[in-house]
Parts: structure tokens; sequence; C-alpha cells
């Protein structure tokens, strides 16, 4: 049976450890003056992006690349699809010419299980809907692991993840694997952006929390959201939820601030996060190739990073 | 003319009034002879020992696709599939193209329904125009050439003051209103149950209060009119209360269930399986067991197939452009035999004798075994157990998640107005 990388749960535990290890070998080879390997040569990994995403994509990409595999990639908005193709026709097509992975991002929940259905490769969850997003998990679990040089063994963290929780795949993967780690995971956010049941422990008051977390995850804040009968419009959602200066003066000197990017600036970061030392935003952006390249080797891989 | 002569020796018969051994001929579409011991004579001899003899099932709720998708179904290889499950007449839906809200396309589907002959094909009639909730269809012209039920199925009326309009309007001309029961406001983008697996799986929820909210309005324009209203594919464990609480005042309120609302509950969508994408959503466990009391204890009237074919072409897509929807004729019994623990006469009633009183067919179906009654008959297997081979299904699409799962009892014959349509499990035409 062909392995799949698709959620955290699905992975489990004992696969979340051994990628994180990786993880930390493939950002030692990122900081070499050559940091490509030959790991992948003569393997196929497939881009298949029917949402926009620019960076997850380039992460991706430049990961397979420094594995030494070929890529090819299919960015389209699910829409431009020709209306006779189901996505079923297109990843058949993709799969006759010859795919070892698929890394799939799509604006509906399930398509990289779909995918899986119907092509034999690897299946690599690149954001699916509001579901899941775990290699943003992983990025995020070795940044926290890398910037407070712990172990594995997240015990003992307290975690605050703020903001559109609901409409959010990385809040749903990145509170699974903290979770999984053993981390205490507060969800910050107003009822309408919670999902409809949650078994963990939230709050719509951010300032109840603020002093006290180890790690504050802010997420990015859709501006349709805003207006739309979900939070009214107007800037009560940044008065409410948004990192601004006194925000981020109770911030704890040793906590981290982590966001997965892109910012929205005036929407849930009223300051300049790269003024603020706790800031790990540009450490999640390096992490993220290495994660990738762990998660692309550890599917495609026969067990020699270097040969 | 049908003339047709068959013996039917040696079954158990259920109807209305109870079982009893009993062989049964038919000639010219009519039960001629009854009694324990019918001599064989020239005529076409079933032995059906140890079978279950019934009066054919009547489907309050199929999908054709005819006029319209004939890529998904005809009103012919949708015929056949009901003569396979059992049912020798069918309410066909009217959310065709065009709509079924008017004498034409009613006439046509009735005409096309009667050619292919395999059940009775029953058009029901759109409330509104285009099913576009503004405007009432010609109703009474409708009821006319024979249209009994009225429904928007696909989308509820949203307008209440346009829903009792149609039910005051309805009331005085014999016809019933049957809802589609989902506050449209409330399910935006929804692809399934809003509960914790759609939490966790972030696809957009379909919260069980959406129907409620309809069947509890119904229920008091019910009241309000005086007019008879069936609510369509209860699936919520609140819905089947509110009926339960009407029906104890006394009210006209009617219901039906479909098998996929007893036997399979939202976890199903983990696979992100398009088939289990249906609409009203597979519940809780808590909603199956409230939904399957309800039909024991009859606060549910009928099982309804909400037969909902679609080609690959179109459930091969994300989960939110899959349309929903999933077979239902052929696996209806089996999966209700499986699933519900209740005597074969109340289950047979909810498929047959009871849908036919609100489809305005009890002059035709779900009639006693007894002479000079018509001849639309089912013969069932009671104890087979067998799973359902995807080629073999007479359905032109195959949208079914009932493939490789253990179904209980199973139609060996089918007989509509005295003609042999199914036969040992195969149609005959």
């Amino acid at each position: 049976m062909t392995s799949h990388f698709r959620s955290i749960a699905e992975a489990g535990t004992e696969r979340i450890h051994r990628l994180l290890d990786l993880t930390d070998h493939m950002a030692a080879v990122g900081r070499r003056p050559n940091p490509k390997v030959p790991a992948l040569r003569g393997k196929t990994v497939c881009n298949l992006f029917f949402e926009d995403s620019t960076r997850t994509r380039m992460s991706f990409d430049l990961a397979a690349k420094r594995l030494s595999a070929d890529t090819m990639t299919l960015a389209v908005s699910s829409s431009s699809v020709n209306k006779g193709e189901s996505l079923r026709d297109t990843i058949e097509t993709l799969d006759a010419m010859g795919v070892d992975a698929f890394v799939v991002r799509h604006r509906t929940s399930g398509v990289p299980w779909q995918v899986a259905q119907w092509s034999p490769a690897a299946v690599i969850n690149a954001g699916d809907g509001w579901h899941a997003h775990p290699t943003q998990a992983l990025l995020d679990a070795y940044t926290i692991r890398q910037r407070r040089g712990m172990t594995n063994d997240f015990t003992g963290l307290k975690v605050a993840i703020v903001g559109d929780i609901r409409h959010s795949r990385v809040a749903r993967s990145t509170t699974e694997i903290l979770l999984m780690l053993g981390a205490e995971v507060t969800h910050v956010a107003p009822r309408t952006l919670l999902p409809p049941t949650s078994q963990l422990p939230t709050t719509a008051n951010l300032d109840e929390v603020i002093a006290e977390v180890d790690v504050l995850y802010m997420l990015r804040m859709q501006r349709e959201r805003m207006g739309a009968g979900i939070v009214p419009d107007g800037g009560e959602y940044s008065r409410r939820f948004a990192l601004d200066e006194r925000r981020a003066s109770a911030l704890r000197n040793d906590a981290l601030l982590m966001h997965p990017g892109p910012i929205n600036r005036g929407v849930e970061m009223m300051v300049d996060p790269t003024e603020l030392s706790q800031s790990t935003i540009l450490d999640q952006v390096t992490n993220g190739i290495a994660a990738r390249m762990a998660v692309l080797f550890d599917l495609l891989g026969s067990g020699e990073i270097e040969e | 003319m049908n003339n047709e002569a068959v013996l039917l020796t040696g079954a158990l018969a259920i109807d209305e009034s109870g079982e009893r051994r009993l062989d049964v001929r038919v000639r010219d579409g009519v039960i001629t002879e009854v009694g324990d011991a019918l001599v064989v004579g020239d005529e076409d001899h079933l032995d059906i020992s140890g079978c279950l003899l019934a009066p054919g099932f009547v489907d309050l709720h199929t999908h054709l696709r005819e006029p319209g998708m004939p890529e998904a179904e005809t009103i012919e290889t949708g015929s056949r599939a009901a003569a396979l499950g059992g049912y020798t007449a069918v309410v066909a839906m009217p959310n065709t193209d065009p709509t079924q809200d008017c004498v034409e396309v009613v006439e046509f589907v009735a005409k096309r329904g009667r050619e292919v002959g395999l059940c009775d094909v029953r058009p029901s009639g759109s409330i509104t125009v285009g099913r576009a909730g503004q405007q009432l269809t010609p109703i009474a012209d409708l009821a006319a050439v024979g249209v009994h039920l009225f429904t928007d199925d696909g989308s509820g009326v949203q307008d209440e003051g346009l829903m009792r309009r149609a039910l005051e309007y309805a009331g005085e001309l014999g016809v019933v209103l049957a809802q589609h029961c989902e506050v449209a406001s409330l399910t935006a983008g929804a692809v399934m149950h809003e509960g914790e697996c759609c939490s966790h799986l972030g696809l957009p929820g379909w919260p069980a209060l959406a129907e409620e909210l309809m069947v509890h309005r119904d229920i008091e324009l019910s009241r309000l009119t005086g007019s008879p209203v069936h609510l369509l594919h209860l699936s919520t464990a609140r819905s089947v209360e509110l009926v339960r609480a009407a029906k104890a005042e006394g009210l006209l309120v009617t219901a039906e269930a479909t098998p996929h609302h007893i036997s399979l509950n939202d976890e199903r969508l983990s696979s992100f399986d398009t088939r289990y994408k249906v609409n009203p959503p597979l519940r809780t466990l808590a909603d199956i067991e409230a939904v399957k009391a309800g039909l024991i204890d009859g606060t549910i009237d009928a099982i309804a197939t909400d037969h909902a074919p679609h080609p690959s072409a179109a459930k091969d897509r994300p989960l939110d452009e899959a349309p929903p929807g999933m077979l239902g004729l052929e696996t209806a019994l089996g999966v209700a035999r499986a699933h519900l623990d209740c005597s074969w006469q109340h289950l047979i009633g909810a498929m047959s004798w009871r849908p036919a009183k609100i489809a305005g067919l009890s002059d035709s179906q779900g009639r006693p075994i007894a002479v000079g009654e018509p001849a639309n008959l089912v013969v069932i297997d009671p104890d087979v157990e067998w799973q359902v081979d995807p080629i073999a299904l007479a359905s032109r699409s195959s949208n079914t998640p009932f493939i490789g799962v253990d179904l209980k009892a199973k139609v060996r014959h089918t007989m509509f107005q005295g003609r042999v349509v199914v036969r040992d499990g195969k149609a005959t035409a």
C-alpha cells in the first residue's frame, strides 16, 4: 500500500517524531554551501495547485529540487478547469505521465483522499479546504523545537492560537500536532470563528491569555469574513483580536510569536512583527523547505540521503 | 391487454389485514382466485414456497431524471431499477429539466412511464414555477391530469406566506403538499451534518436546526390551514419528536425517512467519498436511532428512497461540487430489513400501503391480496443475505455506497398489472 502524508492524525505519533528529526537533518543540509543532495534523483513530483498559493508551491518546488527530484507544476484555479473534465480525469491523465508523488492544494476538504483513490502515487496534502495543512504543522512544530531548544516532548508548553479557527486548515493541523507532542492549546476567537463543536479550551478574550503563553500563534484573518455576518466590519475584529502595541508588550520575552503568512497587516497584525524578537515568522518560511524535504524523502527516498 | 396468467403457490401472503399462507392465481392483471391449495393449470407457475407475497412497494420519492438528465437516469432505467427493488409505483420528483411544473411536462413523464410499463410512474408537480419559490404552479390543472403530490424537492419553499397560500389553495383540491425541510439561510455551502465530525473535517455544516425549523413551521401552517402536509426525508431526532407531537394532536401531518438515514451516519464522510453526500445529510447515531424508532412506532409513515442517480463524472468531483444524492430503489428493502427491528407486516406497510395512501394511489397500490384486486405484487426472499453487484445495477448510475455491504432480504419476483416484470431477481424487459 502506498504511503501518503495527508493529515497529522493519519501519519501518527511515531512518524511525526521521525519527520521532526528528519526535518532537523534537512535543515542542516540547507545550511551547507551546496544544499542539494541526490536523494530523489529519477523521482517525479507533481505539484497540483488548484488554489492560488505562491509561497507553499515555491516551498514544495524548492524542497523537491534540493532532493534532486524532477518537478512539474499544474497551477489552476479549479474554476478554470475545463467543465467537461472531472477532477478524476485530470488525475488519471497526469498519473499516466509517470508521477511518484502528487503535492495537492485544493480549496475543498478531502481532495487529497480522492486523488489517492484515482492514482497509485503518494499524495502529500499541501492544504485542503479548512481541513488540514500537515506540512505547515510539521514546520511549526519544528520551529518551536528549534527556537526553544527542545526535544519532541512539548509537555507543559502553553500555546494560544488566535483568529479564524473555523476556516483554518493551519489551525486544525497545527493544533493536532501540538496536542500530539503534549502541548496545551487554547483557541482564541469569537464564537463565529470557532468550529461548530470543540473539545479544547476556548476563549474570546485574548488579553486573558496573552501574558501566560509560551507561543502566540496568530492566524491570517481574511478580509472577506468581515462584514459578511461573521464578524462586524469596521475594525472591531482588530480591536479584540489583533496583536497591537499594548498586547505585544504583554507578550513574555521568551515567548514565540508565530504566523503562517501571508500577514494581513492592519487586520490581525497592527505592529511590525519583524521588530519583535519573539517573532519566528521568517524561521517558519526557512524551516518549511526542510520540513517538506523531510516529507518527500520519507515517502520517496530509499533510506540514504547522501550518495 | 394483459392476458398473461400466473399461479403463485406456497407463499406467506402479507397485506394490511395480516398474514396467512395463500396461493394466488392472476389473470389479465387481476387476482382471480386465492386459496390454500390451488390446482396447477397450464399457466405460468411460480413456486414461491418460503417467500413472502405482498402488495408491491410504492416509492414516494424517486428522481427519474427524465426529462433533462439522461446521463444520470431515464424513465426506462429508473423504472427497471424500481421493479428490481420490488416497487410497482414510484412518485417521480419534479426537479427535472424542464421542471414538472406544467401539464405538458407531467403528461410527458406519465406517458413515458406507461410506454415503459415496468411500474406505475406518477409524476409529482412542483409547488412553485421552476421550483424558484416565487409563484404557484397551476395546481388545479395538474391535479386534473392526475398529479397528487406537490413538492419543490431539492429545496424547501422558503417563503412562509407563499407556503401558507399554497396549502390553502391545495387543501380544497384534495392534493398533498410535500416539503423538503431546509431553511436555506442556515445551509449555505453545506456539505455534511454540522457537528463534531464536520468540525474535525473542516467541511461546511448543515445544522439539524435547518430541517427542524421548517418541520415546525409546516406543522404550524398545516394547523392554521387545515391542509395536509407531507414531510420528506426526515433525518433528525428533533424532527421526529415534532412530528410525533403533531400526530398526537391529530394534525394532518405525514412523514417519510430514507434507508440511508437509518443506516449510515455522518462519520462516513471521513473517507471524503462523495457517495455519502446526500441532502439532508447523514446525521449522528442518535438521530439514526430516533428515526428508526419513529418508523417503528408509526410516527414516520413511510420508507422512501430519495433515489438520486448521478453519473460518475458528476460525483468524481470535490465534495463541494459533487451533487448530493445516492441510489436507493434496488437496495431499499435490503437496507431497511437489515436495520429495522420490526415485523414484516410493519416493514412492508411502510413501503407499500402507507405510502400508497399518501400518494393518492390506494385504489391500485398497496391493496389487499384478494380476488378482484389489481395484481401489483412483490415476492420477497426473507432470509437471503446478499451484496450489491455494481455491474448488475439497472440504474444508469452507480452512486450507491452499499456495494460490498451485507444486505438482508431480496426481491425475487415483481408483478406489475399482472405481468412478471422481475423474475428470479432479473428484469424480464
